[in-house]
C-alpha cells in the first residue's frame, strides 16, 4: 500500500534554516545540512526547502546550498523560492532536486508551471498556494512569502495551477503557520475536492492527530510539517525530530 | 566502473550522488565510445517513452553500442524508471518500439476512481523471484516510486520484485544481465543504497 507522504517543510533564508510564526517572527534553526543529515538518519518520506526570503529579497536559488543538501540526502527532495524560469529549474534538478515548488512566479507567470511541465513533466512541478483570511473573512491568495495581495481565490486559483501542468499542490494556511493548531481543514477540503492532483496540507500542525484529521477529513494526499519537526514542543527549544512511525501509522490508517 | 548513460532525459545528479556515497567509482556518459568502455550500464529516465527512446535511437552510434554491451558482451545494466520500461518490447505510452531486452510490456495503470496516477511515493516491494540484486534489502523493503505506467514481464520467473498499487506490477526485474527497477533507488535511503551496492558488486 501507498505510504502517505509525511514532509519535513524546511525553510531557508538564504544559508540558514529558519521557522516563522504566520509568515514572520524568524526564529533560527540552524544550519541546513547539520539538519538534513539529521532528517536522513531518520529514513523520512521526503524534504522540502523553501527559500522564503528568496523572493522579496530579489535572490535567485542558492546552489551551493542546494548541492550540499542533494550530497546528504537520499530522499525525494523538493525546493522553492526565487524559481522565476526554466534555466534556474533544470539548474536545481541537475543537482538532484526531483521538483521545483512555483509561488510566486506562478502568480506573475502561470506559463512557467507549463514550460517546466513540459520538460521536465507535472510529476516535477509543485504549485505552493498561500492563503491568508482577508479582515472581511474571505480567503485570498497571497504571493512573495505572504507579503503581495492577490485577488485570487483558493480553490479557483489550485485548478487554474492544475490545468497549467502543475503535479501537486502545497497548500499553506498563512494563519495558522507556525501556531500548532491544526491545519484548516475546511481550506484542504475545499481544495481536495476541487482538483485531481495530490494536495500536501501545510500550517498549523501540532500533533499526529491532526496529521491524521488532514489526510482522512480532509483529504489530503500529503502531510507538511514545519514547527513540529524542528522544535522539541510549542514554545520550546530546537529538536531535530520526527513523528513516530507506529503512531503515524495508527492514525493514518 | 559504472557507466551512467546520459542520453539527455533524466536526474543523474542525485544517481551519481548515491554511488558516490557508497564508493563506487562511476561515470556519467552520452559519448558512444566512452559507453563502449563501460564494465556496467545504468540507463536513467524520467520523461515519455517516445521521447526517450527517439534520442536513443537517433543519437548516432548509441543505439548500436547499446545493444552490443547488452546483448552480445552481456555486460550488467541496470534500467531505472523510465529506463526499465525502456527495456521491454513497448508501452502504451507511445509508438515507438522499446530496447526489447526483456520479454515483457509496459502499460497504464488502470482508470479506476480512487487511484490517482501517476503512482508518487513509499510503497512496499516484495520479493517474487531470488536475485543477487535484492540480496539483503531486508523484508518488505520500501522504495519511492513516481510512475504513470508499469511494466507486466511475459515470464514469471523474470519478475524480481512486485508491488501493489491498483494492481500488481513488476517493481524489479531482471533476466541474464539485465535488470530494471522501477522506483527510484538513488532515492530510497538504505533500501535503495543496498541495491545500488548490490548492482555494483555483480
Amino acid at each position: 500500500m501507498l505510504r502517505t507522504r509525511i514532509i519535513p517543510a524546511l525553510l531557508l533564508r538564504n544559508e540558514s534554516l529558519v521557522k516563522t510564526v504566520r509568515f514572520g517572527k524568524f526564529t533560527y534553526v540552524g544550519d541546513p545540512c547539520n539538519t538534513v543529515r539529521i532528517f536522513n538518519e531518520l529514513e523520512v518520506d521526503e524534504l522540502a526547502f523553501l527559500d522564503i526570503t528568496a523572493t522579496r529579497e530579489g535572490r535567485t536559488p542558492n546552489l551551493k546550498v542546494l548541492a550540499d543538501i542533494a550530497n546528504e540526502c537520499f530522499m525525494p527532495l523538493s525546493y522553492g523560492g526565487g524559481v522565476r524560469s526554466l534555466d534556474q529549474a533544470r539548474a536545481i534538478y541537475e543537482i538532484g532536486f526531483e521538483k521545483i515548488v512555483i509561488n510566486s512566479a506562478a502568480i506573475t507567470n502561470p506559463e512557467l508551471i507549463t514550460q517546466i511541465a513540459q520538460v521536465y513533466g507535472s510529476q516535477a512541478v509543485i504549485a505552493s498556494i498561500d492563503v491568508k483570511n482577508t479582515i472581511w473573512g474571505q480567503q485570498r491568495v497571497r504571493g512573495e512569502s505572504g507579503r503581495r495581495r492577490t485577488n485570487l481565490e483558493p480553490v479557483a486559483w489550485a485548478k487554474a495551477v492544475e490545468s497549467r501542468g502543475a503535479g501537486e499542490i502545497l497548500l499553506t494556511s498563512i494563519d495558522r503557520e507556525g501556531t500548532w493548531g491544526g491545519f484548516d481543514l475546511d481550506l484542504v477540503k475545499s481544495v481536495t475536492d476541487a482538483v485531481s492532483i495530490p494536495v500536501i496540507a501545510h500550517g498549523g500542525v501540532g500533533s499526529i492527530a491532526h496529521i491524521g484529521m488532514a489526510v482522512k477529513q480532509a483529504g489530503a494526499s500529503a502531510v507538511a510539517l514545519g514547527s513540529m519537526v524542528v522544535f522539541q514542543k510549542k514554545g520550546m527549544g530546537v529538536l531535530v525530530n520526527f513523528p513516530d512511525q507506529k503512531q503515524l501509522e495508527d492514525v493514518l490508517q | 566502473m559504472i557507466t551512467i548513460v546520459n542520453y539527455g532525459m533524466g536526474n543523474l545528479g542525485s544517481m551519481l550522488n548515491m554511488f558516490k556515497r557508497i564508493g563506487v567509482n562511476v561515470c556519467i556518459e552520452s559519448d558512444p565510445e566512452a559507453i563502449r568502455q563501460a564494465k556496467k550500464l545504468v540507463l536513467p529516465g524520467v520523461g515519455a517513452f517516445d521521447a526517450a527512446m527517439q534520442r536513443i535511437n537517433e543519437s548516432v552510434g548509441l543505439r548500436d553500442v547499446l545493444d552490443h554491451k547488452a546483448l552480445t558482451e552481456q555486460v550488467p545494466v541496470l534500467g531505472v524508471c523510465l529506463g526499465m520500461q525502456l527495456l521491454t518490447r513497448g508501452s502504451e505510452e507511445g509508438a515507438l518500439p522499446g530496447l526489447g531486452w526483456i520479454q515483457g510490456a509496459t502499460q497504464r495503470f488502470p482508470r479506476e476512481a480512487g487511484l490517482k496516477v501517476p503512482h508518487m511515493g513509499w510503497n512496499i516491494a516484495h520479493c517474487a523471484t531470488p536475485s543477487k540484486l535484492t540480496t539483503d534489502v531486508g523484508v518488505e523493503p520500501r522504495y519511492y516510486f513516481v510512475h504513470s505506467y508499469c511494466v507486466a514481464v511475459d515470464d514469471p520467473a523474470d519478475s524480481i520484485m512486485r508491488t501493489h498499487y491498483g494492481l500488481d506490477f513488476d517493481s524489479a526485474i531482471g533476466r541474464d544481465n539485465i535488470y530494471g527497477v522501477q522506483f527510484h533507488p538513488e532515492k530510497s535511503h538504505k533500501f535503495g543504497m543496498q541495491l545500488l551496492k548490490n548492482f555494483a558488486e555483480l
